[in-house]
């Protein structure tokens, strides 16, 4: 609680002063940063096997297996995120988490595998790991430097081809190593299946905990895969749909603060927070825009309740929608020129998408059942919600309306929110009768790759973060 | 439909029965306006319950709370007649304040619910307005789905879940 997260990730641009010999005996490596291209490169001159790839449309093809031993350290010291040796394990164990979630990968982790010395880092014995039926072999290294900072070097290599196919490393405080370790899965992720990254980013969520007639509710945030999470809250007052603006410094979200349920910006920073609208009564449903100017909200006025957006700042609230029903749930498409959102202006809940200013609205659901909780991709291609009728499922169509596709079959599967990839959602799952506690899960696209998210309490209201810069 | 109204009549007895004391049956709603004066001071000091109290309240109406049927805000027969006695006590007590809170079941998401809750409440504040109390002496909140009294999965906790609740505000 005490500490400040927001730390700026240094990334070393693959300056390894023992790498490069080693390296240099085989084809310069080029180096990526997570924002250059994630398109395939071209096999070394005179290799024949076909590009290492991973088919990401279907879930029929097998998961490519991929070797990650334990990261070797030039000198076992003690950090303050742990002895050297160690760290370099639990680095491994890290992306192999990451890249078996994605049900891309059948990584064979470091607790299955023979450790690997220092030296042999940029000099991998190929014709071993050929053995262990990996296609993909990830090396690295953690090494502490004199300024308490540590390096992670991690490098990705085809095994059939024998080739080196990128690398890259990163300096961070020990505060930070597990990043370390999801940037590398990211490389490697971005490298081998040509989609964006996800794995470095957070996920602000509500963990709950009590009978479900008084759920004790805390604001919470932890990275992606469940890990490295802290309390926001203390559990005294109600907490409700949190959202991470865009520069990940703050968060907006509903607070039963007074008994007057109301939004706020609460700075991660500082731990300060301010109250969004001042002087209004019910309002709900808060959404960054894109660019985090502006938060988009839905507020209750004589029973009536309608889509407005505030700059994000604070200032006066623009109404952009004025029906006699229940509109809210708005959500910015990612160039921040339109907004889907719920009403139930025809009867029931169905989805709506209008223009940034509240002009030309129209609905673009149509199919049995009501519809809730519209969430806009971030690759802009899709729209997720939650279906309504025998229970709550997640599904996606696209911002037309066309192409409707369900993704999960719980009881009750709510509110889904998007991986800064738009390939992989969240969503909370809440189970029946009086011991039906929430959970959070992630799903892909495909809706077979379902996956219970190990929150340390139970938890609701996910919302996803961008991928950390 | 009938079956549903049905379920909600036993509900709100089963509610009635349990948070109170007896009650008189059901009667038809008074007129607005000015409730006549019924002895509610009779029943005072000598049980230790202050006239014009939360406990007094409570005692006083046929019940504190209303029940909605499914994604509706309507205030249904059954519901006039308890808020007629709510405002027929309100009417006794005019400096007394109230809060109501809006409630539903959890068959709707998040965020829809809070704004059903709040239009629950507020259909409730309106009705007893209607009924002559004075509307700043009600404040209403939606708690949505967050604080359901029946735990169950089924449609008999779902029916005692969609409810709004007046508090007296001591």
């Amino acid at each position: 609680m005490s500490h400040h997260p927001i730390r700026r990730l240094r990334m070393a641009l693959a300056l390894f002063a023992f790498g490069t010999a080693a390296a240099s005996a085989q084809t310069a490596p080029s180096v990526q940063t997570p924002t250059s291209s994630a398109a395939p490169q071209a096999l070394a001159p005179g290799q024949t096997p076909p590009p290492l790839e991973v088919d990401v449309t279907g879930g029929i093809s097998a998961p490519m297996p991929i070797a990650i031993p334990a990261m070797p350290t030039p000198a076992v010291v003690s950090t303050p995120a742990g002895m050297s040796d160690q760290v370099g394990r639990e680095l491994s164990g890290i992306i192999t988490n990451d890249l078996k979630n994605s049900g891309l990968f059948r990584p064979l982790g470091p607790n299955m595998l023979r450790p690997v010395s220092f030296p042999e880092v940029t000099a991998p014995a190929f014709d071993y790991w050929g053995g262990t039926g990996a296609q993909a072999l990830v090396q690295g290294f953690i090494k502490a430097n004199g300024d308490g900072t540590l390096t992670v070097g991690c490098y990705l290599y085809d095994v059939f081809s024998k080739v080196e196919l990128t690398r890259q490393g990163f300096v961070v405080p020990p505060s930070d190593w597990r990043r370390a370790a999801h940037k590398c899965a990211d490389m490697v992720y971005t490298r081998l299946t040509g989609e964006g990254p996800y794995f470095d980013s957070r996920v602000v969520y509500v963990s709950e905990t009590g009978p479900k007639g008084h759920r004790i509710k805390r604001l919470a945030i932890m990275d992606q895969d469940g890990f490295n999470g802290r309390f926001l809250t203390n559990g005294q007052t109600i907490v409700l749909t949190p959202h991470l603006s865009p520069d990940q410094k703050s968060i907006v979200y509903m607070s039963y603060l007074g008994d007057r349920p109301s939004l706020y910006v609460y700075d991660i920073g500082t731990g300060r927070q301010r109250l969004l609208v001042p002087n209004a009564g019910l309002t709900l449903a808060p959404r960054f825009s894109p660019d985090g100017r502006w938060i988009l909200f839905s507020m209750a006025e004589a029973g009536h309740t309608n889509i407005y957006r505030v700059p994000a700042g604070g200032g006066r609230p623009q109404r952009l929608t004025n029906s006699p029903g229940i509109d809210t749930g708005g959500s910015y498409s990612p160039d921040g020129s339109r907004i889907v959102f719920e009403s139930d202006r025809s009867g029931a809940q169905q989805l709506y998408v209008m223009n940034a200013d509240g002009s030309n609205q129209q609905r673009i659901s149509f199919g049995n059942g009501r519809y809730a909780t519209p969430a806009w991709s971030p690759r802009g291609d899709l729209i997720a919600f939650t279906k309504i009728g025998g229970g709550f499922h997640v599904g996606v169509m696209s911002p037309n309306g066309g192409g409707e596709k369900m993704l999960t079959d719980g009881w009750q599967d709510e509110q889904p929110t998007w991986a800064p990839n738009g390939r992989v959602l969240m969503f909370f799952r809440t189970g029946q009768g009086g011991g039906g506690a929430a959970d959070l899960w992630s799903v892909d696209l495909t809706g077979v790759n379902e996956r219970r998210i190990p929150t340390p309490l139970d938890g609701s209201d996910p919302s996803w973060g961008p991928i950390r810069p | 439909m009938a079956k549903l109204t049905t379920k909600l009549l036993i509900a709100t007895a089963l509610v009635a029965v349990a948070g109170c004391a007896p009650k008189r049956p059901p009667v038809l709603p008074p007129a607005a306006g000015p409730a006549p004066d019924q002895g509610y001071s009779n029943n005072g000091p000598r049980d230790g319950i202050v006239p014009g109290s939360r406990a007094d309240f409570e005692r006083s109406v046929q019940s504190d709370t209303i029940h909605f049927a499914l994604d509706q805000y309507d205030i249904d027969a059954t519901a006039r007649s308890i808020l007629d006695s709510q405002a027929q006590w309100l009417t006794h007590y005019p400096n007394v304040h109230i809060t109501i809170e809006g409630h539903c079941d959890e068959r709707g998401t998040r965020e829809y619910n809070l704004a059903l809750g709040d239009r629950r409440a507020n259909s409730t504040k309106n009705y007893l307005a209607a009924r002559g109390v004075d509307p700043s002496r009600i404040s209403t909140i939606s708690y949505g789905k967050e604080r359901p009294i029946a735990l169950g999965s089924d449609e008999a906790s779902w029916a005692q879940n969609r409810r709004a609740v007046t508090i007296v505000l001591n």
